[in-house]
């Protein structure tokens, strides 16, 4: 049992990840079939996982419910959205007063996407401008050095952004280099240079770690020495 | 003539986004409301979009309409990830995650290298050409880089001159954080302009008898 429970995932972990790494240097059609058939694979247990997921979030909020927490009401709406929604999709007619079934445009499914999901989703979103904006307030305050870099990169990628920012280049001395006019004040321009040299430059920087982080983290993956995806117990 | 179906969709899309934005005001009744509402639409959709995209095609289609009897492997270890919810026997998902966090690590260690680590290296060391504008860039992006680079390197004490490395590294690291601010700032904002756009237009749809 030890045997199935600790060492055989660690063995499939060894195989499918050395014939994954080791299909790449030999391109043929089997190795594209290789690849081809494990992605497949993959969507499908990634589609469980995300089953999994769902039965976990109903599972806290039945027991919300059962236990009578605060605010066990609103679990309700959860259940009764989610059910309405899946129901939504798979019904295999089309719901009276709609013209088609499934997620087809024009079913039940498509209009309950189209006027919940999408409008909440995007005033959910919208809503962080306010709290990225008290955000703001309290890391601007510059009494460093680095808060300060900090507030004069962002002031000028804002600016930059904007009509506003034009009208102020626009209205300060224009001066000529080469063939290039530019001004003496040049929001746009220095937007450009902020986002394509120093912000490439330090996340490119950032990016090498990772990637030299995640080469070790396969490696040690493969070989069996990263065993976390394994969870507790036995 | 606008259907009905629209205009009763456009009062309920206008109510969940005021609903939305009481929060602004304070954690209240009508936002949690709109809160647990969009948690299960949205649980509703992904488990519409997962089975129509992935499970019906993939593994009801493919059994049916082409025999491929193959897919009963990843049906199979999904089911046993599923058992992870029964504890005597939630050990079976470790073969499932085993098969795809094992050949996901294989299938992607060329791939970073070649796709990712090396063309980042070959971007930062371009030869030095383009006039004096182009080079001063290359060099300050190759600067950033290293220092950069430094700072996240803890394998060394931040002293002497790696500390003022690693200090030149945070220099161009909180530049960088600060025009990514910048950018996110600007991007919620015009979704916020966006809404409000939505529901000034919507009147025209919610009172029909105001369309000119």
């Amino acid at each position: 049992m030890i045997f199935l429970k600790r060492q055989l995932p660690i063995i499939i972990a060894f195989v499918a990840g050395i014939m994954m790494w080791i299909r790449y240097y030999i391109p043929s059609e089997v190795s594209t079939n290789l690849v081809d058939g494990y992605l497949e694979w993959v969507r499908i247990i990634v589609g469980f996982a995300a089953i999994l997921g769902i039965l976990s979030l109903l599972q806290h909020h039945m027991l919300k419910i059962r236990m009578k927490r605060p605010g066990f009401a609103f679990s309700y709406v959860t259940i009764a959205a989610f059910i309405m929604m899946t129901a939504a999709g798979f019904l295999p007619f089309a719901f009276p007063g709609f013209a088609e079934k499934n997620m087809e445009t024009g079913s039940l499914f498509n209009w309950l996407y189209e006027y919940t999901f999408i409008p909440m989703q995007a005033t959910m979103f919208s809503v962080l401008a306010f709290f990225i904006a008290s955000a703001a307030f309290r890391a601007f305050r510059a009494r460093s050095m680095e808060a300060t870099l900090l507030l004069v990169a962002a002031i000028i990628m804002m600016v930059g952004r904007v009509p506003i920012g034009d009208l102020i280049s626009n209205a300060t001395p224009a001066f000529m280099i080469g063939q290039n006019e530019y001004h003496l004040i040049d929001f746009e321009e220095w937007t450009g240079w902020l986002l394509n040299v120093p912000n490439a430059a330090a996340k490119r920087g950032i990016l090498l770690g990772v990637y030299l982080s995640q080469i070790a983290i396969s490696i040690r993956i493969i070989f069996g020495i990263e065993r976390t995806y394994m969870g507790g117990g036995d | 003539m606008i259907p009905a179906g629209e205009v009763l969709g456009t009062w309920i899309a206008v109510g969940l986004t005021l609903m939305m934005f009481s929060f602004i005001y304070k954690d209240n009744p009508a936002f949690k409301f709109g809160e647990h509402l969009y948690l299960g639409i949205s649980v509703g959709y992904y488990v519409n979009i997962q089975y129509w995209s992935t499970i019906y095609p993939l593994v009801f289609q493919a059994m049916k309409q082409q025999h491929n009897y193959w897919v009963l492997i990843p049906t199979i270890l999904g089911i046993f990830i599923l058992l992870r919810i029964i504890p005597s026997m939630s050990w079976l998902s470790r073969m499932a995650f085993a098969l795809y966090i094992g050949g996901f690590a294989g299938y992607s260690l060329p791939l970073i290298v070649h796709s990712l680590l090396l063309p980042q290296l070959s971007q930062t060391l371009q030869p030095y050409s383009g006039g004096p504008g182009p080079v001063i860039n290359q060099i300050i992006i190759l600067v950033a880089v290293f220092s950069t680079l430094i700072y996240f390197f803890f394998s060394l004490e931040h002293r002497r001159t790696v500390g003022m490395i690693s200090r030149l590294g945070i220099v161009f690291i909180m530049v960088s954080f600060g025009a990514s601010f910048g950018y996110t700032v600007m991007a919620r904002i015009s979704l916020l302009i966006g809404r409000f756009q939505y529901i000034i237009e919507s009147g025209h749809i919610m009172f029909p008898w105001t369309r000119s």
